[in-house]
This record gives structure tokens, C-alpha cells and sequence, in this order.
């Protein structure tokens, strides 16, 4: 399934749609999409082989958690198609990039403008922090680093079954902090595993501030490398390049691209802010309002009509 | 004599996987420990090594699950929950992937100390939804514990044996069933895993001092046979003593509590486990006296629900199992 728009124009889509929804529910993960439209616009628009949505494009309520008894239980996959050997597959990590996988997923119409509206309403698959069960989710993620190590387990499974397709998994850089993304990746060397490859999204931000105030990662993609993974490092908003780097070849090792990006592309006005972007509330009426006018200039759309508190 | 079966597991395992293309051999660095070296040589194309990294084999055997496979983890107990434990839930347990987690010395089975003895493995299975718990008891158990394990819809956990095991039983694990020892009216003794190698050294001398034991063997931990349980305490006239290889809150003796206390049944119970301690590393024997998880704390036990003194002593107890710590049948010291 490809979009009939270019990778460009579905990453100002994704801008757009989160910010007019963070205006609209009083703040939200905006930073995410001014760091990750591009990747996130490139994995679905061009990069993934995925097939056509198999889920409805309006999200279904919640219908109950992995059991014996819930038979009909279903993940969020299928907005990213059908599990076939010659489709991809694709985990995103930081499962609180939700907001902007699920425009993502309404800009590449795989899912109806519609789901945005639930998101984080009580009862609603369309979760804050992407659940197994959220649109365009396979496994739960929330617990961050667990991810690549998911995709590495998948890829070897589907390489010994033959299957053509790839597993991608989108990251964020936060992770490296964890030691089980370095177990992760050290396995996936050990064992050869080359039809997985990460994205990253190394926006050098985490919940706390800025990662170099928080705990040093020092040169991730000398350390990749290190541990046995081929690594490129690109400019997160440079889709050529980001072209360029899917291309670069991995055999027997697994490729992670290192997209280094901007936490405020898009919304210079984000820049206030630094280095707090992890979730952004609006600090008084009208700090909400001068940002609203201003990153709505910025993006090329009308202020979101704000209701009256 | 009881008969003595060295290494079941490793034969049990390669018969099992080689039949089951689907079965994947998981190992985190301790392949001889888990008695799988040998399938490694044989097999090495149904094995993955995945080094001494818990966390990442946690996650990856859940990924395997996603693309249809069952893999078999194989490590010691404690590194199959302690450590990896946020990957259990999320990557195993929730989304109910079918991961067979091959526990290894549980309880008080290795000289390995806290870091080595997995004594509240089952407390915290028992609390994690989805999850089901065997535990093997014999060399039989083990050599039926794959199959048994690889029939369950969903994750599961299995204490399993190692070395020089003795044969107690001659009928396979048959997932949610219980086995019934022995079928007296006084007190019901419940008990799993080695811990019921114990209580039949007692059997004789208990029989001998006139007290009628009704005993209950649990392979199957989770899920579990309320009703048949509720049927055996019903038949008894004085009480319940649980003795498991395991802390005593949140294990065996506390999923009888419960039991028991949701329907109201009266009767006064014994719990007898690890209480609420710690152990440091020694001898299996020597671990089960100083710690009362032995024949000879099971008969103080029946006779604290009895109200009675049987005079049996340590000599009346048939001789226990000897096994030197570092014996030529084990895999290894620890």
C-alpha cells in the first residue's frame, strides 16, 4: 500500500494533526512529532512493505486484555496489514510516540480521522502510551528497551521460516540507556540477524530534560558499531538521506539508523521550553493562546479554535 | 531401593524437541547446568545461545512466539524471573506467548546460595495472570514435564530437576490433576516438588504410629484443582500440612489457605516452607533439616494438627537420600 502523497506532505500532516490535538486536549507529546514526522511519514509512506489495513479505519472500543477467556482478542497490527511472509512488521518502541504513529497511521489513511478522537478517553483502544491493542501496535512497549529485543526474536523466526519480509523497529534514543537494548543488539550480531533494522529517533531528549543532564550516552554509533551492528547516522529531517541510509547494506548484522533530529522542527516555538519536551502542558491560558497562533503560522494552518475555560 | 534416573531431562528434551520442529532450545550460559549440552551438539541448528543476558532472551523468546514459535528457556530458576522480570510480563505473559520457562533448581536444591535458590519462584508465577506453573517431583515428572509444559495455551513456568533423580511415580504429569499417595482419613498432607520424597520417608513411621495420612502430590500449581482439593480435606478428620521447597507465603501451602478459607472449610492447617527467611548455600539435606523442610518437620507438623506426640525420631524416618554435594552425577558444583 503506498499513499498517494509524498513522504514530505504526510510528515507536515503528522505536525499538524498532533498539534491541533495537544491544543485541543490541553498539551500533549507535541515534541515527538516535530522530531519523528519525517520517520515515522518515511516508514509508512515509503520505506515498509506493508498491505492493506485489516482492522476497521474507526478503532474499536477495548475489548479486554490477552486471556484465556477473550478469544476474540486482537493487537493493533492490523492497521499495519495483514501478517503475511513478504509483508514487514513494525514495533515502535517508545510506545508514548502513540500520538504521532496514530496520526501517522490517519495521514497515510490506514486509520479514519475519527480515532484520533479517542485517544486517551476511558474505554478506548486508542491509548496515551500505545498498548498491544492501540492502532498500529503488535506488543506493548511502554516499558522502554524492550523492543529491539522483540524485533530480534521475531526477525530470527521469520528468517527461519523464510519469510521475505523485514521487521523494523522504530526507537527512540533513551533506550541506549537501558542495558538490554546492547543485550539486544549483540544478539541480533551474534546470530546474523540482518532482516531487522532500527530507526532511531536520537532527539537527545528524555523525560527529565535534555539526555546529556540525565545519564551520557556518549558516541551511541561508535558503540553500535562496537556491538556489532552496521550503524549510519542521518539528519532526521533530510528524507534523502534517510533514503540513502535504508539502503546501506547489512548482511549478517543488523542496521540501525541513527536519525538525529530536532525536538522543536516545525514549532520553534517548543524552543521556550527546552530543555522540558517530554510532555508539553501549557503554563497559563495565554501562553496556550500565543502558542497556538504561533506554531499554527508555523505549520501554514489556521489557530485551533480554543473553548473558553 | 528406590530406582535413580541420571539426567532425564537431557533425553526427555531431545526425544521431545526433535519430534517438535517448533520447539526452539534457549540457553542464557548455563547449557551443561540445564542438561542441554548434549542436544546442543546434536541439534545445534534447533539452539540458540543467547548468553549470559536474560533480559534480551526474555524479549527475543517472546518475538520467537510472535512468529510461531515455542521456545524452551533454559536456566536456572531465579534468572528466569528475578532479573528479567519487567520482559516476563510484557514480552511472555501478557500477550500469553507460549515460552516454556525450564526453571532449574528451585528451592533449596543447589549449595549456590540466595543468589542461586529460586524460593518464592512460585508466589510470583502464582500472581501473574495467564501464567501457568508445573513443578516436577520425580525423574518421571521430568521426563514428562516438556510435553506437559509444551501442551499449554499461553506461558508457563516449570521447576525441573536435575542430576540423580529418584523414580517415584510411573505415570506422566497430566496438566491440572493431582496425585493421590495415599488415602487415609486423619490428616491430609499436601506436597510438591522433592518435598514429597520427604513426606514418604515419613510414610512408614506415621503409619506405624497409628496416624492415617491422605496425600496429595501438585505438579500442576496453576491452574489448580480447587474442587478436588476441597473433596481430599473433606475426607479427613483432623486438618491440612502443606510442605513445600518454597517461602511459605504465596506458594503451595498458601494457595490451600485460600482454598480453604473461601469456602469456609474449618480444619486447622500446617504450613511448612522457607518461613519468611532467606537461605544461605550447603547441602540439599542439610538445607532441608535447618531450614524444617524435611521428613522429620513434616511428622511435627502432623502432630501439631493431630494434638498428638507420635514419638517418632530421626531413626525412625527411613535414611535419607545421600548425595554429596559435588557429586560425580551432578552437572557441575552448582
Amino acid at each position: 500500500m503506498r499513499n498517494k502523497r509524498s513522504t514530505e506532505e504526510v510528515a507536515l500532516g503528522i505536525r499538524r494533526r498532533v498539534f491541533e490535538h495537544s491544543m485541543r486536549n490541553n498539551g500533549g507529546y507535541l515534541s515527538q512529532a516535530c522530531s519523528a514526522a519525517e520517520q515515522l511519514a518515511f516508514l509508512y509512506n515509503e520505506a515498509l512493505n506493508l498491505g492493506e489495513p485489516v482492522l476497521p479505519a474507526v478503532p474499536k472500543p477495548f475489548a479486554g486484555v490477552p486471556s484465556a477467556d477473550n478469544s476474540d482478542y486482537v493487537t493493533g497490527a492490523g492497521y499495519n496489514g495483514p501478517f503475511e511472509p513478504q509483508f514487514d512488521r513494525l514495533f515502535i518502541a517508545p510506545a508514548h510516540y502513540a500520538l504521532v504513529a496514530y496520526a501517522t497511521l490517519i495521514e497515510t489513511g490506514r486509520m479514519d480521522p475519527e480515532g484520533l478522537e479517542m485517544f486517551n478517553q476511558d474505554g478506548s483502544s486508542v491509548e496515551m502510551i500505545g498498548a498491544e491493542h492501540s492502532p498500529g501496535m503488535e506488543v506493548h512497549n511502554g516499558t522502554l528497551g524492550i523492543g529491539l529485543s522483540t524485533g530480534a526474536g521475531l526477525a530470527f523466526g521469520r528468517k527461519r521460516r523464510g519469510d521475505r519480509g523485514e521487521v523494523c523497529v522504530f526507537m527512540s534514543d533513551g533506550e541506549v540507556q537501558e542495558g538490554q537494548t546492547w543485550e539486544a543488539v549483540q544478539a541480533a550480531s551474534h546470530h546474523g540477524i540482518d532482516n531487522l533494522w532500527a530507526l532511531m529517533d536520537v532527539n537527545d531528549q528524555q523525560c527529565d530534560g535534555a539526555m546529556d543532564s540525565v545519564m551520557e550516552v556518549r558516541d551511541i554509533a561508535a558503540k553500535f558499531r562496537a556491538f556489532g551492528a552496521v550503524c549510519v547516522e542521518i539528519d532526521a529531517h533530510d528524507l534523502d538521506a534517510m533514503r540513502q541510509a535504508k539502503a546501506e547494506p547489512h548482511e549478517g548484522q543488523p542496521l540501525i539508523v541513527l536519525a538525529r533530529s530536532s525536538p522543536t522542527k516545525g514549532m520553534s516555538f517548543l524552543q521556550r521550553r527546552f530543555p522540558r519536551l517530554h510532555y508539553v502542558r501549557f503554563k497559563s491560558d495565554e501562553e496556550r493562546a500565543e502558542m497556538n497562533v504561533s506554531i499554527a503560522a508555523e505549520l501554514g494552518v489556521e489557530p485551533v479554535e480554543l473553548e473558553t475555560h | 531401593m528406590v530406582e535413580m534416573v541420571n539426567r532425564p531431562y537431557a533425553s526427555a528434551f531431545e526425544a521431545y524437541a526433535v519430534k517438535n520442529p517448533e520447539v526452539l532450545c534457549l540457553s542464557a550460559d548455563l547449557t551443561s547446568s540445564c542438561e542441554i549440552d548434549g542436544f546442543r551438539d546434536r541439534h545445534p541448528d534447533q539452539f540458540l545461545s543467547l548468553g549470559m543476558a536474560e533480559q534480551n532472551m526474555m524479549s527475543f523468546a517472546g518475538g520467537l512466539g510472535l512468529a510461531g514459535y515455542r521456545p524452551f528457556l533454559h536456566s536456572f530458576g531465579v534468572f528466569l524471573y528475578r532479573r528479567p522480570y519487567d520482559q516476563l510480563i510484557a514480552s511472555v505473559a501478557y500477550p500469553r506467548r507460549k515460552v516454556r520457562l525450564m526453571g532449574f533448581l528451585p528451592g533449596i536444591t543447589t549449595p549456590g546460595g540466595m543468589t542461586h535458590q529460586a524460593i518464592e519462584d512460585v508466589a510470583i508465577m502464582r500472581s501473574i495472570p495467564n501464567m501457568s506453573i508445573l513443578e516436577t517431583g520425580d525423574a518421571t515428572e521430568v521426563e514428562s514435564i516438556c510435553e506437559a509444559a509444551d501442551s499449554i495455551d499461553g506461558p508457563v513456568y516449570c521447576r525441573v530437576l536435575r542430576g540423580s533423580i529418584p523414580r517415584l511415580f510411573d505415570t506422566p504429569i497430566k496438566v491440572g490433576e493431582m496425585r493421590e499417595l495415599a488415602t487415609g482419613a486423619d490428616v491430609l498432607v499436601v506436597t510438591s516438588g522433592i518435598a514429597t520424597e520427604e513426606a514418604l520417608r515419613a510414610r512408614d513411621a506415621l503409619s506405624d504410629a497409628g496416624v492415617s495420612i491422605r496425600h496429595l502430590h501438585i505438579h500442576t500449581i496453576k491452574p489448580f484443582n480447587e474442587q478436588a482439593l476441597l473433596d481430599h480435606i473433606g475426607s479427613v478428620g483432623k486438618g491440612v500440612v502443606v510442605l513445600e521447597n518454597h517461602v511459605i507465603a504465596g506458594g503451595v501451602g498458601s494457595l490451600v489457605a485460600e482454598i480453604m478459607a473461601e469456602n469456609g472449610v474449618g480444619k486447622p492447617l500446617v504450613r511448612l516452607g522457607l518461613n519468611d527467611t532467606f537461605a544461605h548455600g550447603g547441602s540439599r539435606g542439610y538445607l532441608m533439616k535447618h531450614y524444617g523442610l524435611d521428613a522429620g518437620a513434616l511428622v511435627r507438623g502432623i502432630e501439631r494438627v493431630m494434638g498428638i506426640e507420635t514419638g517418632i525420631d530421626e531413626a525412625a524416618l527411613l535414611s535419607a537420600r545421600v548425595e554429596a554435594v559435588h557429586s560425580a552425577v551432578k552437572a557441575e558444583a552448582l
